[in-house]
């Protein structure tokens, strides 16, 4: 179906199954029990997961299938979320021309910094890559504060001239006339349900940007893609220009960022610098890399699991860690706590950076691999265990 | 690779498909309510965001406790601090309304990406009712226009930009601490005394909303006494080593060096300039001077010695001697050890004060608690008789002139009270030209 094999067909399905139950997936707990706080499907994070999910599908054209590792993807983030800031503001809240305005913009600025930095590989680029998004959150944050507002971010202001609106449109973001910020909530026993507007748009697009990523992956030009990764010098002996191939792929993924960024802002309508700094552009490498660069389905996971610690992690304290070990006697109660203090809190960083630790050390091609161990183990295929096809190359053939 | 054939059957049974997909959500209808996070049942939960991690994180870290200790009064556990003192008697120590109080935490992280994140996740998964806190204006800024867009109260903890009431005002969002305009107002007749009137000012000033609102206040504070403002050098606000910022103001004529810096960047430029010996030097016949107008006691312990001497202002400091203050004191040191910072107060205040409106108006409802707490006029939180303007939800109260303490008697003693300037002095106009620009717009409950 849709020029996909049946496996692909098949994974596709599952895939679009899996983002549309989210809401019901991640909320495993019912609400008053002591684990409610591991449950993860309220909206904002359920947007988050899809959002970083598309960035990170976005990022892994580019260092999955060429291999080429760039430090400054959250430039185009940024630059996604300013355009549609400025749409709001001079246009009205609905969000589609943000959304193209966002894809548009970010597909030129790559076509830019990519034609620059694509002069050089290895690790030149990721610096040359680095440097321009460095670069773009200074501009942002001090030089160009009559469009980005700098610091504060660049947000909707009551007296923006917002020519499209008219009397009864809708206060906040919406794609005409469903409003993203609203939410049906369902009880089931003792389970709540939130099925957000915002998310099943982010969700809806995620699907559309997998499907495309997907048939990239399986196309002729991922083919060459991969070439590139695996030996640049053979390809330019026989006689391919890889440039070409590469700046495409860097303004595709660019785009995927852009667009990402684009659906920051159209969740909650603020476009902040802090997304273009460095830090940003670090993350969606560890979520590539966490989940497994060069999989279709690894970079999600890794965005989710990112995300997951970020917002869940973060918001445990000493208190919750009270209520749960209050069965225990006192001392051991206040041992245990204290033992897991530095892991919870402000120390999620620290928690996230072990499993990182963890996962690269164990499971070089990241969560996936662990995925494809265990469903190995399962089905018994562990005997003839194939090495990752995507991104080993085959030992190559004595007679040419 | 496969073709992409589109045949009638494939077209229908697609466009089904994303059909369905795109009218899901709408199938639900959201669910009457008559504001958003209503309490239901016996709790009620209030969202306290602060910094965790990040240049503020000791600040953010002082908030939290205080925020712990404002619950716990709430509640009726301890002695009940400022509740004593307070003007108001609405709070009777069984938590708000009759319901008990819980909170959640959250880390800013000082970015306001991941502030509105946290806040965010405070109100949709956790039913809060109100956040309070920050350490930064511009994440102040940002999480009051969340909270705006959310139909939830924003009570700000240590925000100091003029434009959080000034042009970024939002009808959810009140601000209890001072602003750069008040520290000026404040400082320049105290500068005047002690340096004169015919002083050259250097600013370094860090480059963010807060830094340029500061500089332009005091700048313009000062010019009106008659000093003369040299230059102004913006300075990025990650850096961490001022030394290439200092010695151009050694021969720019300047008598004076202002530094517009906060946190861990004001610990840096303030030993940096003492450490190229500026203040040893003699300028234009005078001794050689530098303030600091946003003061904090943990800036004042990073800085040590280096602070003795300096003039700043600050919102609220523990030493001072009114029955509120020294209630507050007391409970904070006897629950933590110490004594409060000026944002742990801060925070503490907002937490009650938003207790005492929804008490007053007898309902969560944000539109409720808004109307009850614009205009209001209160006592006994510590600052003297403070009025919350409802032209941009600004407290008005006196404004602490400080100096770095010369001869200190132990860790906490770093800073002195040099003059309670009284709150007609700072005030000025809601339309006043530093905070023209924005509107509060309507109060929202997020029904």
């Amino acid at each position: 179906m849709l020029g996909l094999s049946k496996k692909d067909t098949t994974f596709l399905l599952i895939v679009i199954f899996l983002t549309l139950a989210t809401p019901i997936l991640l909320q495993p707990f019912p609400e008053n029990s002591a684990l409610a706080q591991f449950n993860a499907g309220y909206p904002d994070l359920m947007q988050r997961f899809a959002i970083f999910g598309i960035f990170a599908i976005g990022f892994n054209i580019l260092f999955g299938l060429t291999g080429y590792l760039s430090f400054g993807h959250a430039a185009f983030l940024g630059v996604g979320s300013y355009s549609v800031v400025w749409m709001y503001k001079l246009l009205s809240y609905n969000v589609l021309p943000g959304l193209i305005l966002a894809v548009i913009v970010s597909g030129l600025f790559a076509l830019l910094i990519g034609y620059i930095s694509l002069r050089r590989s290895g690790i030149y680029f990721s610096i040359l890559t680095l440097a321009f998004a460095q670069m773009s959150f200074n501009l942002a944050y001090s030089v160009l504060t009559p469009l980005t507002n700098g610091e504060t971010g660049l947000q909707v202001y009551t007296d923006d001239p917002q020519v499209l609106v008219s009397e009864g449109s809708p206060l906040s973001p919406h794609f005409f006339g469903i409003v993203m910020n609203e939410s049906a909530k369902i009880d089931v026993g003792g389970w709540q349900f939130t099925f957000s507007n915002g998310y099943y748009f982010c969700a809806i697009i995620a699907i559309l940007v997998f499907y495309l990523s997907m048939r990239i992956f399986r196309s002729p030009f991922g083919v060459m893609l991969r070439a590139i990764k695996t030996n640049q010098t053979r390809m330019n002996y026989t006689g391919l220009n890889p440039r070409p191939y590469t700046l495409a792929a860097f303004v595709i993924s660019g785009m995927y960022a852009g667009l990402a960024g684009a659906l920051l802002a159209a969740m909650d309508p603020l476009a902040g610098a802090e997304r273009m700094q460095w830090t940003a552009s670090g993350e969606v490498v560890l979520m590539t890399i966490l989940g497994g660069a060069g999989t279709l389905m690894g970079p999600v996971l890794g965005a989710g699991f990112i995300k997951y610690f970020e917002n869940i992690f973060s918001k445990i304290n000493d208190n919750i860690l009270h209520t749960w070990f209050s069965a225990l006697p006192d001392g051991l109660e206040d041992a245990v706590v204290f033992v897991l203090h530095p892991f919870i809190g402000k120390g999620w960083h620290l928690t996230l950076g072990l499993l990182f630790m963890l996962v690269v050390i164990f499971l070089p091609g990241g969560l996936m691999e662990g995925g494809t161990r265990i469903w190995n183990a399962i089905t018994g295929k562990n005997r003839k265990k194939k090495q990752d096809a995507d991104h080993h190359p085959k030992p190559s053939a004595h007679v040419n | 690779m496969s073709k992409f054939q589109l045949n009638r059957r494939t077209l229908i049974k697609s466009g089904a498909a994303v059909g369905a997909g795109l009218a899901l959500p709408t199938m639900f209808t959201s669910s009457a309510r008559a504001y958003l996070n209503e309490p239901k049942g016996g709790t009620v939960t209030l969202g306290f965001n602060v910094p965790q991690t990040g240049p503020y994180a000791d600040e953010g870290l002082d908030e939290l406790r205080a925020q712990e200790l404002a619950v716990q009064h709430l509640n009726g556990e301890g002695d009940g601090g400022m509740m004593n003192t307070f003007s108001s008697k609405a709070l009777k120590g069984n938590g708000i309304l009759g319901k008990k109080v819980q909170f959640v935490t959250g880390d800013t992280q000082t970015k306001s990406d991941a502030a509105r994140a946290s806040a965010k996740s405070m109100i949709e998964k956790d039913g809060a009712i109100m956040i309070n806190g920050g350490s930064s204006s511009g994440v102040a800024v940002a999480v009051q226009g969340l909270c705006q867009e959310a139909g939830v109260i924003f009570m700000a903890g240590l925000t100091h930009s003029n434009d959080t009431t000034g042009k970024d005002k939002k009808a959810n969002g009140f601000r209890h601490f001072f602003n750069a305009y008040m520290s000026g107002a404040a400082l320049a007749p105290v500068l005047a005394k002690a340096y004169g009137t015919d002083r050259r000012a250097y600013h370094l000033t860090a480059d963010y909303t807060w830094g340029w609102t500061q500089q332009e206040s005091i700048a313009t504070a000062t010019e009106g006494m008659g000093w003369e403002t040299v230059n102004n050098v913006l300075t990025p606000l990650a850096s961490t080593d001022f030394s290439s910022y200092i010695a151009p103001v050694l021969n720019s004529g300047a008598d004076v060096l202002i530094l517009n810096h906060y946190g861990g960047n004001m610990v840096n430029s303030l030993t940096n300039a003492v450490q190229f010996g500026l203040r040893d030097k003699m300028v234009n016949g005078k001794q050689f001077e530098i303030i600091v107008p946003l003061y904090s006691e943990l800036m004042a312990a990073g800085a040590g010695a280096n602070v003795r001497g300096v003039y700043g202002s600050m919102n609220w400091n523990w030493q001072l001697q009114d029955e509120g203050s020294k209630a507050f004191v007391k409970s904070f040191g006897e629950k933590y050890g110490r004594p409060p910072s000026n944002s742990a107060h801060t925070c503490y205040v907002q937490t009650l004060l938003y207790a005492d409106a929804c008490e007053r108006a007898g309902t969560f409802d944000p539109c409720g608690v808004v109307e009850a707490l614009e205009g209001f006029e209160f006592d006994g939180m510590g600052n003297g008789p403070t009025l919350y303007r409802a032209d941009d939800h600004q407290c008005f109260k006196d404004v602490l002139v400080m100096k770095g303490t010369d001869n200190p008697t132990n860790e906490y003693d770093t800073l002195e009270i040099v003059e309670q300037t009284p709150r007609s002095q700072v005030e000025y106009a809601p339309d006043h030209p530093m905070f023209a620009g924005g509107e509060l717009g309507q109060c929202n409950s997020g029904a």
